[in-house]
């Protein structure tokens, strides 16, 4: 039996559905990332596993024990909140032994804890400052410090990284994986970035209208999505509308290109389908006769590049589609705006999807917490 | 470092505001010091006389402690109150926004035979003695003073995660009201406790039509009959809410801090 379960929860505001039944199911010390859009439901999954609202079906199981009735302040969850949200009264200090002094903990031993914690999240020295005079990652480490402190039986960071700067983000996120994995502690973070959840969590849920739409590794959720909105969602895909003509041989018909893909082998003849191709294994190259491509190839005008560092990203404009390729730097300077290119198409290494398995919601913001 | 100079258009109007409340007071001190048998200055036997009345200590002593007996059921009321409100029932804001105006509308006159006629079948102990009636009238007429400055002070905090953060901590509602919350809006409190001390210590209305002897009506009767008293008795008044106020901007200096950011919820 799975540590904690999420079993069908659902919620509706109103008309507003904002869980649909889901069921997520997590082991002891692992970590997982509910990801999703704005209004998807993370938040309000979080906060039914913190107890701050009840599900209107289904249930939370912690250990065994089901915590849909229990209130918040019974649950043993230590929470990290998207808003600084230490309590402004008191020190840093303070703050991290609250929940000790709660519990009635003995001041010796609540001390040594509170001390232990601070330097464990690195701010050993600000003990005694108020959280005005902290910065706002500083915040977010004591916020973390505070939640720990407790001893939780889950610990819920809901988007804690979301209102620091991009430097301060990813260090910390990083300081959250290192103390998570050090503790061993079972731990749900709700984020809507998709490269902070690959690159933190053990395990990812993709959500998207009140749904999971596909639960697995950060490698899975990458290379094997399993809708076209986790494609879409993570990472850069794209998305080529396509025929099969022939299961055998694994060949498609895009628009008026015929091409040869592993992942159509076995589908059905006349079947509508969606190849998706990252970026990055997307080949290009200057065209040398001026339109004519070859197999499995599409040719276009490069329309836009972008510099990511490494790498840079080409748009080109093909007659029945917009591509996205990464290549090196120092390849794509031959490539200017405007030039005539082919895409290599790779054989192996795309993915298919039935179009008939794309939600009719897909990727739309129904609101919702 | 650029020196900032003050605008000389300011300076005027500043000698305009402070002349205009300062030459009322110095006139009264100036009356308040003349000799009580020659008419002429200066003699501190106006004060001389008030504080050796010792109706003048009884009167202060009741309405002093009916000041305190107010914002102690103020606060008792209205904080639990606002905070529910805010938290829960952010629809029921205009609601009390409106009720809390009432004191303003209705004129005291009108609100004492209101509470008199109200009060009339009332046990003795309550409707005979200033601690029962006279409190809950100004209670009543404490409302808005009390209701606007506790909503400014909660509007000025992220109640909402500071609740559900001090709840995850495994804190109750009462640890989480008297702990996390009323510490950070005290400012807003002692505001609004400072300003009903103010409006008791000066209540005459109510209490002089309900017939009972606070220090508003001790004035009243010794500016019938003995003016220099009177002056030294106004000049005392000030002092005794000045000093209110600046045992407001003691406390609450040094520990009013900048409200944690309020993010979107």
């Amino acid at each position: 039996m799975a540590y904690l379960e999420l079993r069908e929860l659902r919620r509706a505001f109103g008309p507003v559905v904002a869980l649909d039944g889901i069921q997520v199911e997590l082991e002891t010390g692992e970590f997982l990332s509910l990801l999703g859009p704005s209004g998807c439901g993370k938040t309000t999954a979080l906060r039914l596993v913190a107890g701050f609202d009840r599900p209107d079906s289904g249930s939370i199981v912690v250990d065994g024990k089901d915590l849909t009735r229990v209130s918040p302040s019974r649950r043993d969850m230590g929470m990290v909140f998207q808003a600084y949200s230490l309590f402004p009264n008191m020190t840093a200090e303070q703050n991290v032994e609250f929940g000790l002094r709660i519990r009635k903990n003995r001041r010796a031993p609540r001390r040594k804890r509170v001390s232990e914690l601070l330097e464990l999240v690195g701010l050993g020295h600000a003990g005694k400052r108020y959280p005005h005079q902290l910065s706002g990652g500083m915040q977010q480490r004591v916020a973390l410090a505070r939640a720990l402190a407790i001893e939780p039986r889950v610990l819920l960071l809901d988007e804690p990284l979301s209102a620091l700067d991009a430097k301060v983000r990813v260090q910390l996120r990083e300081e959250i994986r290192r103390i998570q994995t050090q503790l061993g502690i079972t731990t749900l973070y709700v984020t809507h970035d998709q490269e902070e959840a690959l690159s933190i969590s053990d395990h990812v849920a993709v959500m998207s209208s009140g749904r999971v739409e596909q639960l697995g590794t950060p490698a899975e959720m990458y290379s094997a999505p399993a809708t076209p909105f986790v494609a879409e969602f993570i990472g850069t895909m794209n998305r080529l509308e396509a025929v099969v003509v022939d299961g055998e041989r694994g060949e498609v018909e895009h628009g008026s290109t015929r091409l040869t893909v592993d992942a159509a082998q076995g589908r059905t003849r006349g079947e509508r389908v969606l190849v998706l191709v990252r970026p990055e294994l997307l080949e290009l190259e200057a065209s040398t006769d001026g339109g004519a491509a070859g197999e499995n190839t599409l040719s276009g005008e490069v329309l836009t590049q972008t510099f990511l560092g490494p790498v840079t990203r080409l748009k080109v404009i093909a007659p029945d589609a917009e591509l996205i390729a990464d290549m090196s730097t120092a390849r794509a300077a031959a490539l200017p705006i405007g030039s005539r290119v082919v895409a290599h198409v790779p054989v192996a290494g795309t993915r298919l999807l039935s179009l008939s398995e794309e939600p009719a919601s897909d990727g739309q913001d129904r609101g919702g917490r | 470092m650029r020196r900032r100079w003050i605008a000389p258009s300011a300076i005027v109007w500043l000698l305009v505001a402070a002349a205009f409340f300062l030459i009322p007071l110095i006139a009264t001190l100036l009356f308040s010091l003349r000799s009580i048998q020659t008419g002429k200055c200066c003699s501190g036997a106006a004060y001389s006389l008030i504080v050796h009345d010792h109706q003048f200590w009884t009167t202060v002593r009741l309405s002093f402690l009916l000041s305190l007996e107010t914002i102690a059921i103020s606060l008792l009321l209205l904080v639990p109150t606002v905070y529910w409100v805010h938290l829960k029932l952010p629809r029921l804001r205009p609601v009390l926004a409106l009720m809390a105006l009432v004191p303003f509308v209705v004129p005291p006159i009108v609100l004492v035979v209101g509470l008199l006629n109200l009060y009339k079948g009332a046990p003795s102990w309550f409707y005979d003695k200033p601690y029962g009636f006279l409190a809950a009238a100004y209670v009543i007429l404490a409302f808005p003073y009390m209701y606007f400055a506790l909503d400014a002070g909660f509007r000025s905090i992220d109640l909402h995660t500071l609740t559900e953060a001090s709840q995850s901590l495994g804190a109750n509602w009462r640890t989480t009201l008297t702990r996390v919350i009323l510490p950070n809006i005290r400012v807003a409190a002692l505001g609004g406790s400072f300003l009903t001390l103010a409006i008791v210590m000066g209540e005459f209305t109510i209490a002089s039509l309900s017939a009972f002897k606070t220090f508003p009506p001790y004035i009243q009767v010794i500016n019938e009959g003995q003016p220099y008293e009177a002056a030294a008795l106004s000049l005392l008044s000030f002092l005794i809410v000045w000093a209110a106020m600046l045992a407001l901007l003691f406390v609450g200096r040094g520990r009013s801090r900048p409200a944690q950011v309020a993010a979107a919820r």
